[in-house]
């Protein structure tokens, strides 16, 4: 992709997105006295702002680049992520979960974990959380990194070090309610800085029914546009219907998984996981200003989060249908090749002969080719001359491989003119940067008062620890960066975020599900449970692969049991696997051991135990039962409005 | 916490869509790239109104407590 350059109303538009957001922060800063409102908002922020703010914080690099790229890869499926996956746990969380989390007063999941456990648990927890916000925060600066890179020829470093600089700046001074403030403007911007391009390139597909009809040739032969390799064929719906190609099984939807898997793994393990546990998210129904403020929080994100497949997935969908129109002038952008190597290739289509010339190109650019473009390339540049521009465009489109994470920005660079295109831009760096500050803030909290507090520096005056959070506010950017740069080695970053989330909290859901709802769960049963539940899927990973990947860092580095067709089978089955080897293996050990707690201890923290809330002063439509099952109803509807 | 979040929002979508309108409404061109549409000043007037509605939101908002409503 050649670098664009940005318009001075380009410029002008960022700069004042970048102005406020640091105005926020500095507005906030004279409310920050204590560690607690540093780190928790001190519980204070209205709903509506909450609920965006959940929503938000998780809307970085895995929602906009992540989701855009399995829209490409895999078509309307990938909305099961929300619909099966999101929606339902968010409602779980709601309605039944967040009561104890708001209630306990615990300050993060954590601690929480050590109110209803023991400390063995929590820094257990604490731990993997702290390493998995790390991560999270630098796939999604490695992800803008690349984007500034590619996009407007920004060095790679400077562009990391500059935007991690602003979250730095926000962060530090206003604390978690910066960070939430800046979240709702991230969502504004975001939808609104999306939608139109979604719109444009809904226009030029030629609407929606157009698209599905597209998409129908890319499913029945998706290796004209290099999805999948050559000879692998699917029914036509299989990337316009959600469910009928999963029910078939796995050889006959994209995503390689069977309705088990995608239920069980995705639905429940990974989505209850992720949304029910993850104090990132958690966090910001937390800082909520009331207990049913707290618990209508993740139900006023669900609204937004249920129609947010049409701005994400949709422009993946659009990318595809569109690569599969000649006239259209538009690919999937392959991976980034250098100057260098486009120039050695360059050469080479002028002067090699046609026998060597798909093997000789192919090394020039170091990627897969498809060998008829370049046969037909090489022929057309000896019948007339080419220019050099033809010839790399050329070379461009015979590159037989897929950078999915560049759908959405190649999307931008297409349909946005100046002015247009500083807004796109300004929403995806938005998006970017509050991912990284989201992770940073969820980070601090868990670090100081869960780590440090607990293990190092006990007692000391609340100055102290308000310091503290801010000195590890700045660590955690650091060891972002650091994580940005091991990032770089992925292509697709979803498939890595499942990942991680697959080993991490998997485990978890099942270990605060029994926590939850089952009183006779102990400290010891919720710690070898957890533990196992990691190490498990850890083993799980390192013994399984998916088909096509070479054992190593994609896993089957021990050995090699089982092949699943995708990255993303292999994703669900360990969360699955996880999960019950950690639900197993607690109720196992609470059965065999005593619990160290009371009845009296577990007051608040335990369902049995905790005295119903009634909310009759409340107005049915903020009942959190009513919403949620209002939710569950509209999210059945779009389950089978695509089916 | 002190700060009405709808004066950030109301100020930058306002200040932003006005002047994406008038790039829009000044800058001559057969917008080719965006489909023939005047898509910044589509788009500029859209994110005008909701910046104004959420500025009145929080003029309303601080107005006291909502009475009558």
């Amino acid at each position: 992709m050649q670098p664009i350059h940005l318009a001075g109303i380009d410029y002008t538009i960022l700069l004042a997105y970048v102005a406020f957001v640091i105005g926020i922060g500095w507005t906030l800063a004279r409310y920050m006295k204590t560690s607690s409102d540093f780190l928790t908002s001190a519980r204070s922020i209205p709903t509506w702002v909450t609920g965006l703010a959940f929503i938000s914080a998780n809307l970085g690099a895995l929602e906009l680049v992540g989701m855009g790229a399995s829209g490409a890869k895999y078509g309307i499926s990938t909305a099961h992520f929300y619909w099966v996956g999101a929606i339902p746990a968010m409602v779980f969380l709601g309605v039944f979960m967040m009561p104890f989390y708001y209630g306990s007063k615990a300050r993060s999941v954590p601690e929480y974990l050590k109110m209803r456990f023991d400390e063995r648990v929590r820094g257990l927890n604490a731990f993997a959380f702290a390493v998995m916000t790390i991560f999270a925060s630098g796939i999604s600066m490695n992800a803008l990194a690349k984007l500034l890179n590619s996009l407007l020829g920004w060095d790679y470093n400077f562009g990391l070090f500059v935007c991690s600089g602003v979250v730095l700046l926000y962060v530090l001074k206003g604390g978690l309610t910066s960070a939430i403030y800046t979240e709702v403007l991230q969502f504004f911007m975001i939808v609104l800085g999306f939608a139109p391009v979604v719109w444009l390139g809904l226009k030029d597909v030629g609407g929606w029914h157009a698209m599905t009809t597209t998409l129908q040739s890319v499913a029945v032969n998706p290796s004209t546009i290099y999805i999948k390799d050559a000879g692998i064929s699917y029914a036509p719906n299989a990337w316009t219907s959600a469910w009928t190609p999963v029910l078939a099984g796995p050889a006959h939807n994209p995503l390689g998984v069977d309705w088990f898997a995608m239920i069980f793994g995705l639905g429940f393990v990974l989505s209850f996981g992720y949304w029910c546990t993850n104090f990132l998210v958690v966090q910001r129904a937390m800082a909520a200003k009331n207990m049913t403020a707290a618990r209508n929080t993740p139900l006023v994100a669900a609204v937004p989060k249920m129609f947010f497949p049409f701005l994400v997935i949709v422009p993946g969908m659009i990318a595809a249908a569109l690569t599969t129109l000649p006239d259209k002038g538009y690919r999937i952008p392959p991976p980034i090749i250098s100057q260098a190597n486009y120039d050695k290739a360059i050469a080479d289509v002028k002067s090699v002969n046609a026998a060597d010339a798909v093997k000789t190109i192919g090394d020039d650019l170091g990627k897969k080719v498809d060998s008829g473009k370049i046969l037909s390339l090489v022929a057309a540049n000896a019948a007339s001359k080419l220019s050099d521009d033809q010839i790399k465009q050329g070379l461009y489109n015979s590159v037989a491989e897929n950078d999915y994470d560049g759908v959405i920005l190649s999307l931008v660079k297409k349909y946005c003119p100046p002015g247009l295109l500083g807004l796109a831009l300004t929403a995806l760096l938005a998006s970017f940067m509050s991912g990284m500050a989201g992770n940073v803030t969820a980070f601090n909290t868990v670090f100081t008062y869960d780590i440090y507090q607990a293990y190092f520096v006990k007692g000391r005056s609340d100055h102290h620890y308000f310091i503290t959070g801010k000195v590890i506010t700045v660590v955690g950017i650091l060891l972002s960066i650091g994580a940005a740069y091991f990032a770089s080695m992925y292509n697709n970053c979803l498939d890595i975020i499942q990942l991680v989330f697959g080993f991490v909290n998997a485990p978890i859901f099942a270990t605060m599900l029994l926590g939850m709802f089952w009183k006779r769960t102990t400290g010891t049963g919720a710690f070898f449970g957890l533990l196992g539940g990691i190490l498990s899927s850890t083993l799980f990973h390192a013994m399984t692969i998916a088909q096509g990947n070479a054992p190593g860092i994609k896993g089957g580095y021990l050995e090699v049991d089982k092949i699943f067709p995708s990255e993303m089978a292999q994703n669900f089955w360990l969360a699955a696997f996880a999960f019950i080897v950690c639900f197993t293996l607690t109720v196992v050990l609470s059965l065999a051991t005593k619990s160290q707690k009371t009845d009296a201890d577990l007051k608040g923290l335990v369902y049995s135990l905790t005295p119903k809330i009634v909310d009759n002063n409340v107005p049915v439509y903020q009942k959190p039962a009513v919403v949620g099952i209002v939710l569950l109803i509209v999210c059945v509807i779009l389950n089978a409005i695509f089916w | 916490m002190g700060l009405d979040i709808r004066w950030p929002i109301g100020l930058m979508f306002t200040l932003i869509g006005a002047l994406l309108a008038i790039s829009g409404a000044v800058t001559k061109s057969d917008h080719a790239i965006s489909l023939g549409v005047n898509i910044n000043l589509v788009w500029g007037l859209v994110l005008l109104v909701f910046g104004v509605l959420m500025l009145l939101g929080a003029i309303m908002g601080n107005s006291g407590p909502p009475a009558g409503k």
